[in-house]
């Protein structure tokens, strides 16, 4: 029996994602963003989190899905994978919950849209719950700021 | 003893030392006969060695004796210094540094010197054939020969050198008594090195042992024959030193001689040393305390370094701080910053006078602050330009070539992060200019030349800027040859080449994967081009360029800001987006109307100055969404300037100046047109900086 792994759950439209709760810093409300112009349209801008000037991209939009408008129950859940800080718009952060990595699946090939290689693999929870775990070196992925610099040129 | 806290006070000192250590050899090249300066490295030297046992770093200890021997023996005029003896120390101290380097690193500087150290020995033994050694820490000096049975009945005069014989005299007429010992060890003893070693051992009760014959090492290396010789310092009678020998077992024999100085003066033969080992001890006065005997010999050579210690000292009253703490301060400070400028807005807001002038006061106290905390970043780039000379040396010597480096301008301060990280970009730039730069002799003569090559190394302050320029008088940059190359390694098409400025062809040499360098000689060719010397300037913030002329030489320019962390700037506004524009880089504000805009090839364009320059339209070069300056009768312009061109950049309204703590955008967005970083507003809001040289093409 693998051990269980604490796991942030939030959702964009109707899936539920889920991070390791060691590589999200904290959870942050809506906040004012600053627009850095020639980003990717997924790029919202930056934030001042406590004094770190933070980037934020909007995490459906990153995956090419269709961006809600924020709500009162956005959030930003900050989040830091090796020496990189990102900020991640989701719809609403929900649980934090054990999941244990026997029960993670090889992803199918395409999950509401997204292509599998942003995608660690789908965990199920309790009975009928699935959890998209994110593969999120890949999310952070740089070959689009890669293309953003092509466009500079 | 816990030395982990004196680590990195070690760490400093051994570079120091290093550092004057190689500029003295560089000046005792053009000076060998200034014994001033071996006296110097000497010192260096014996201190380092100090350092080093103490830490317990052994082989740099043990190198640097041998190097001090060399030196002592340069000094006392006893060596003439030949080019292998620069080679051989030079060699020393490259292995020093590298052995300091590995302490840094975390690792235990071990390194195996020993064939370094046989090199010095060869020097030493190759004009001293009879120098003999000496005991660790005692006032001896020239190590090196395995004296071997031989010596152990030579005279006293033979057994010390000048400068031992001179101590032993001193301390013969302040009153102390100095034995010559003769140690027989029973030719049954099955552990002779053990029995010379407790014989050590009691005399060290008594008194120091100055000399022995053969060396402490090896009789401890059991590489001797039954019998050693040795000078011992000591309070106590001739009779209780013999009596403290024989109490060690297996001693044949121990013969205990009292050393006059007649016996120094040299006059004597060995045969009237023999004869004075029948005479009582002379008769010197008691002495007050028996270690008064240790300390004395040891005095002339310890003065030395503490007198030249006390004098550095009091030149430059210092202390040592961690780089890292300085860091937290600035982080501090720029949150402070931030505060004060928030509290000036509210102040602004509240219009309470005694808070206006609280406020006020406290923005002055904390602009001095700043300063303060600023300069304590800031050091002279004199400690990265200081081991240029040496290296310059180096590589023009393995390149046949002649070259002189100039120095000037080490005394401009630069940030410390800024200074530390530029040590390596600029070697690169040396040696290119050493290496490619720099015609051979031949060449030179060929050309009208004079035979040695001039490379300047300049920095200087400019603005907020500091520059620093590597300019050699060589054969300057050939396009064509540049050019060819490029379009070889496909970095340009022919097209786009013949296109080009020869600025900007001389630039293609900073593109990866260049070299010019027909043959890979040993300095260039190691797969480090230029392109490393680029990206390490720009993740600097600063630029590099390049001018050459044919046949006359070439000039690489580093351009770099003075700080990396707090700037001025003046804030912009356009529709809801502020933006912060480097004062640095702002040549003055101004309003332009409709009618003064013209238009020439589509580019808007107005007159400044008798010159016409491009307006640039900030909003629509960044998709602003609530502003657009194109319908505006009258247009708020910041004129920029990037060397000498200059750019006109319309905004919507200027705020005022303001003092900016810069922050990056994180490595997510590390690399985003025309902003080069953020900072945080007295309302928390981040605000991009811009990066104007990117906006004048």
């Amino acid at each position: 029996m693998a051990a269980d792994t604490k796991t942030i759950v939030f959702s964009i439209g109707t899936e539920e994602y889920g991070i390791e709760v060691e590589h999200v810093k904290t959870i942050e409300r809506m906040m004012p963003m600053t627009r850095v112009p020639k980003t990717p349209p997924f790029v919202k801008g930056v934030v001042n989190l406590r004094g770190v000037v933070v980037p934020v991209i909007h995490l459906a939009s990153r995956f090419g899905l269709p961006e809600n408008e924020p709500t009162e129950n956005s959030r930003i859940v900050m989040v830091s994978v090796g020496d990189l800080e990102v900020g991640f718009i989701v719809d609403s952060a929900n649980d934090v919950i054990d999941v244990n990595a026997d029960r993670i699946e090889e992803p199918p090939e395409v999950v509401g849209g997204i292509r599998a290689k942003y995608l660690r693999g789908i965990a199920k929870v309790g009975e009928n719950r699935l959890l998209v775990m994110l593969n999120l070196s890949e999310v952070l992925n740089k070959s689009e700021i890669i293309q953003l610099e092509q466009m500079e040129d | 003893m816990d030395t982990n806290q004196y680590l990195s006070m070690f760490i400093d000192e051994s570079r120091e030392h290093l550092q004057a250590m190689n500029d003295n050899m560089l000046a005792l090249e053009n000076a060998p006969d200034d014994i001033g300066i071996v006296q110097n490295m000497f010192r260096s030297a014996h201190t380092l060695k100090g350092m080093s046992a103490t830490m317990g770093f052994e082989d740099i200890a043990s190198l640097t004796h041998e190097m001090e021997n060399v030196l002592d023996l340069v000094r006392n005029g006893k060596l003439k210094v030949e080019d292998y003896t620069f080679e051989t120390i030079f060699q020393s101290l490259d292995a020093l540094e590298a052995m300091v380097s590995d302490i840094v690193d975390g690792g235990t500087g071990k390194s195996d010197v020993s064939s370094i150290v046989t090199d010095l020995k060869a020097i030493v033994n190759g004009t001293y054939g009879k120098a003999g050694n000496r005991k660790a820490g005692a006032a001896g000096q020239s190590d090196g020969t395995p004296g071997g049975a031989a010596a152990a009945g030579g005279s006293v005069r033979d057994l010390l050198d000048e400068y031992q014989s001179s101590v032993l005299q001193q301390s013969l007429e302040s009153g102390h008594r100095a034995y010559r010992i003769s140690v027989a060890i029973r030719k049954d003893c099955v552990l002779k090195a053990v029995r010379a070693y407790m014989v050590f051992d009691a005399l060290g009760r008594l008194g120091e042992v100055i000399k022995s014959a053969p060396s402490t090492e090896d009789i401890e290396a059991d590489r001797f024959d039954y019998e050693f010789t040795l000078v011992f310092l000591s309070a106590s009678e001739g009779a209780e030193i013999e009596a403290a020998i024989n109490g060690v077992s297996e001693i044949e024999r121990a013969t205990v001689q009292p050393i006059t100085a007649e016996d120094l003066a040299g006059a004597d033969s060995s045969a009237a040393a023999e004869a004075a080992a029948g005479t009582a001890a002379p008769e010197a006065p008691a002495m007050a305390q028996p270690q008064a005997a240790t300390a004395a010999p040891a005095a002339p050579r310890a003065g030395a370094p503490a007198a030249a210690k006390a004098a550095g000292a009091a030149a430059t009253r210092t202390i040592r701080v961690d780089i890292e703490k300085l860091d937290t301060l600035m982080n501090l400070f720029s949150e402070m910053l931030i505060d004060r400028v928030r509290l000036e807005s509210l102040a602004g807001e509240i219009k309470r006078a005694d808070l206006i002038e609280t406020v006020e006061h406290m923005g002055r106290v904390s602009s001095d602050l700043q300063g303060v905390v600023m300069k304590l970043r800031m050091m002279p780039v004199e400690s990265v330009f200081n081991r240029f000379p040496r290296m310059v040396r180096d590589v023009a010597k393995s390149l046949g070539k002649k070259v002189d480096l100039v120095i000037t301008g080490a005394d401009t301060e630069l940030d410390r992060t800024v200074v530390d990280e530029i040590g390596d970009p600029l070697v690169h730039l040396l040696r290119n200019s050493v290496d490619h730069g720099i015609e051979s002799i031949e060449e030179r003569v060929k050309a009208g030349k004079p035979e040695t090559g001039t490379v300047h190394l300049r920095a200087f302050h400019s603005g907020n800027h500091v520059f620093i320029e590597a300019e050699d008088d060589g054969k300057g940059i050939n396009r064509d040859v540049v050019l060819k190359r490029a379009v070889k390694n496909g970095i340009v098409t022919k097209e786009q080449g013949d296109a080009m400025s020869d600025e900007a062809v001389y630039m293609l040499l900073f593109a990866s994967g260049f070299s010019t360098a027909e043959v890979i000689s040993d300095i260039s060719g190691r797969g480090v081009g230029l392109d490393v010397v680029k990206s390490k300037i720009e993740s600097l913030g600063g630029r590099v360029s390049v001018t050459s002329t044919l046949g006359k030489g070439s000039k690489f320019s580093i351009q770099l800001p003075l700080t990396l962390s707090i700037i001025m700037a003046m804030m912009v506004k356009l529709g809801g987006e502020k933006y912060a524009i480097p004062l640095s880089s702002i040549v003055e504000t101004m309003i332009l109307r409709k009618e003064d805009i013209r238009n020439v090839h589509g580019n808007r364009m107005f007159d400044y100055r008798s010159s016409v320059v491009p307006l640039v339209s900030l909003s629509k070069l960044f998709d602003v969404p609530d502003y657009s300056d194109e319908g505006e009768d009258e247009t708020e312009v910041v004129i920029v300037r990037k060397g000498d061109r200059i750019a006109g950049l319309a905004v919507d309204e200027l705020i005022g100046q303001q003092e900016i703590v810069l922050k990056a955008l994180g490595k997510y967005l590390n690399r985003v047109f025309a902003v080069s970083g953020a900072t945080i507003l007295g309302d928390g809001q981040v605000a991009l900086i811009l990066d104007t040289n990117a906006l004048i093409k």
